[in-house]
């Protein structure tokens, strides 16, 4: 009795389903549409007439591709959901029935067998639904796809690439970069990576990759690009023309902790700014901070392009210092969620410690006595930029001697001595192009060395990028001595964070290992 | 042992074309060929009379019409001349009665054997009194198997009944009480639930349709026991002799 006749307290007789005989067999049964017993249907109806037991399917050894007719080529793994779906697909005439249930048999990888098991049901008979299941075999026959055939016929074949330079004498801005990349794995479709002096050259097979690729770009770098493209062939009766695109992609030259000498329209446009300026962050936008009033602007790539400065002392004209006396801070501000303090500080110059300054500094936060910082010595430096020299001009109290950009770290550093790093990047498959500059790797190294550094001290640098654990460190026993005093380093918690999304892969290197 | 018939070439609905009682046997003039009549004739020649006919234009007069042993009402679509050549033809005892019954389709509404009668729920009240008064019957209005057309999914004679498959079994015993006969739930040509129609038959003979299986025909055979050559009157014809020579 169900819940609803009990609810509304009818009485209802109970019914027992009777039996009758199978009118081909004469066995006893629950009546059906049919009355006949399932077995009996089944010798005398095929519901599985007309459907394809057996039908070909192309494969890419190339890519893992399957062909779904008449150009689509479809990724999927051996056994995959994705792989039933195609090959129920392919199927005709399956909408004639009913498909109840789809299963992979069991075939041996190198048949070149795909066995599908497929339960279908249909009405037959007066209305009686019989399931059956039937084994569909797909012939896996290899066929290279399009792409993969123009690319076995030649493999450098590109359509479409992305010329990415920033015109500074460092490649900080380019290791940061590929670490981005590789997080957000934009670049995975190009074809070849090439490593040029002052950039990075990209290939992509299609336009649309790199159209994207310019996007995830414009996304993370202030950037400014132009389009071109070259006819390679003309088919004059079908009107077909074939392109081959390149994308110009420029990157602002102004770089984290360059120190920018505003022209006046730019200055006076961002509320008198400066002019005197230090670049703390490049992201999409540009983050400018005035050391001596702790004022910060932002500018877009619009904005920058419009006037296109350039930065009057860069990271590699940073000299050391040794502070001396540090006054109680004046002013503190928050930037971006980075901590400043406006502060006098007493300065000499490593190389010239006769020589005091007593100079304004952001960094009064961070900065004791004792400490060495590294700072922009406009007292010192020739400095090449017009703007600075129209400003010079312009103040009665001359320039600032100094502006120190960061604490110093390297006394610690040597102290501790610590050759291997408990945490390592990835790198992207790039190859290198020497015809147009050499490419010195002694210099190269040293710059990757102080990204390395860079993202050790800044936490904001590391939180969009990926660290992982690096198998060949053994903690010594000296670094776990050290206090909270030293330089600064990546905590473990990040780089477990890091282990997880990244477990697959080490399983992966360990099983190699064990093979090993 | 029931026999199997078609009606034309491979209709196998022979319930539908026929009328069989225990006094006569009603049979569709529309008939395109004689192959129908005389497998009924082989059978009942000489016992019962066998009538050719059509009710108005139809010759579905197996579900227009329904008839026993002493009765036979034929729905208001029967025209006189029908109506008169059915008095001429039956024998005198045999009441012909047309009535004004709106479920016209007499054969599919009412089942019916010498006592007793199921109807549709709802055939008229009239209706209902002429049947008693001239099949002589007890009339229960009933339904089969959620089916009101009680006529279509059950068959009666005086020894038994055949009733629609998915007939429940409490519902069975119900209608065996009514009708005071034992009955089976089965089928008719090759699992067809529409039973009248593949069957029809008196208490002593089965027609069925040609598809009808073999297991089909054992399950008609047990319930309605036909008997297996001729007739029982034929057969005490035969029994005198015998008898007169043993005593």
């Amino acid at each position: 009795m169900s819940v609803m006749d009990q609810q509304s307290g009818m009485f209802k007789v109970q019914q027992t389903i009777g039996s009758v005989l199978c009118c081909k067999c004469g066995v006893p049964m629950p009546p059906n549409a049919a009355n006949m017993c399932v077995n009996c249907l089944r010798s005398e109806v095929d519901i599985t007439e007309g459907l394809q037991k057996s039908i070909q399917i192309f494969y890419c050894p190339e890519c893992g591709c399957y062909l779904q007719p008449p150009k689509t080529w479809i990724k999927a793994q051996w056994e995959s959901k994705e792989l039933l779906t195609f090959c129920i697909k392919r199927l005709k005439n399956l909408n004639k029935v009913k498909l109840k249930n789809a299963e992979f048999v069991w075939t041996e990888p190198h048949s070149k067998r795909i066995k599908v098991k497929l339960t279908v049901q249909a009405e037959v008979l007066n209305g009686a639904v019989l399931e059956q299941s039937y084994p569909v075999e797909y012939t896996v026959r290899d066929n290279l796809c399009e792409s993969c055939s123009r690319f076995q016929a030649n493999p450098d074949q590109w359509v479409a690439s992305v010329q990415l330079r920033q015109h500074v004498s460092h490649r900080r801005t380019f290791f940061y970069l590929e670490q981005l990349i590789l997080r957000h794995d934009a670049a995975s479709r190009a074809i070849r990576i090439q490593q040029v002096d002052q950039g990075i050259d990209f290939f992509f097979g299609n336009k649309s990759h790199a159209n994207s690729f310019v996007e995830f770009l414009r996304k993370v770098v202030p950037i400014e690009y132009r389009q071109d493209q070259q006819l390679v062939s003309h088919d004059v009766k079908s009107s077909l023309y074939n392109y081959k695109y390149t994308y110009s992609v420029k990157i602002c030259p102004i770089c984290r902790e360059d120190l920018v000498c505003l022209p006046q329209k730019v200055a006076s446009g961002l509320g008198n700014l400066g002019p005197l300026v230090v670049c703390t962050k490049v992201s999409d936008n540009i983050t400018l901070l005035d050391p001596r009033t702790l004022r910060c602007a932002f500018l877009d790539a619009r904005q920058y392009w419009r006037s296109g400065f350039r930065s009057a002392l860069t990271s590699r004209q940073l000299v050391k210092y040794f502070v001396f006396d540090v006054e109680p801070p004046v002013g503190e501000a928050t930037v971006g969620g980075q901590k400043y303090a406006l502060s006098y500080v007493q300065i000499a110059r490593e190389s010239d410690i006769g020589k005091m300054f007593y100079v304004q500094t952001h960094l009064g936060h961070i900065l004791k006595p004792g400490d060495q910082a590294l700072g922009y010595d406009i007292y010192g430096a020739n400095v090449n930029d017009n703007e600075m020299e129209k400003y010079r001009l312009s103040v009665k109290n001359g320039l600032p001697e100094a502006i120190l950009i960061k604490k110093c770290y390297d006394e610690h550093r040597e102290r501790k001595q610590k050759k291997t790093r408990s945490w390592k990047v990835k790198k992207l498959p790039m190859e290198v192009d020497d015809s147009r500059g050499r490419v010195d790797p002694e210099k190269n190294e040293k710059e990757y060395e102080e990204f390395l550094r860079d993202l050790e001290e800044n936490p904001e640098l590391r939180f969009n990028i990926s660290l992982y654990r690096n198998k060949d460190y053994q903690e010594s026993e000296t670094a776990s001595m050290t206090d909270g005093e030293g330089a600064p380093s990546v905590p473990i918690e990040e780089l477990l964070a890091e282990l997880d999304l990244s477990a697959e892969e080490e399983e992966d290197d360990d099983e190699e290992d064990m093979a090993e | 042992m029931a026999i199997r018939l078609q009606y034309d070439n491979n209709t196998c609905e022979i319930g539908v074309y026929s009328k069989l009682t225990n006094a006569y046997c009603l049979v569709s003039s529309t008939s395109g060929s004689t192959n129908f009549f005389s497998g009924f004739a082989s059978k009942l020649r000489g016992v019962i009379p066998i009538v050719m006919t059509s009710i108005g234009e139809s010759g579905t007069i197996g579900t227009l019409c329904v008839g026993k042993k002493n009765g036979l009402l034929l729905p208001h679509t029967t025209t006189d001349q029908q109506v008169q050549h059915l008095r001429d033809s039956l024998p005198d005892r045999v009441l012909v009665q047309r009535t004004e019954e709106p479920l016209c389709a007499l054969g599919n509404a009412i089942a019916c054997n010498d006592y007793f009668a199921l109807v549709h729920p709802k055939l008229e009240k009239e209706t209902e009194e002429i049947i008693t008064d001239v099949l002589g019957v007890e009339v229960f209005r009933q339904t089969i198997a959620n089916n009101e057309l009680v006529g279509s999914y059950c068959s009666l004679s005086n020894k038994g009944g055949m009733v629609h498959p998915d007939t429940k079994v409490e519902e069975m015993e119900e209608l065996a009480s009514l009708v005071q006969v034992p009955l089976v739930a089965g089928t008719v040509n090759r699992g067809s639930p529409a039973i009248s129609a593949g069957l029809t038959v008196n208490d002593w003979t089965a027609f069925c349709g040609s598809d009808t299986t073999s297991i089909e025909l054992s399950v008609v055979n047990s319930i309605f026991k036909p008997i297996e050559s001729h007739p029982d009157f034929v057969i005490g014809d035969l029994r005198k002799p015998f008898i007169d020579t043993y005593v």
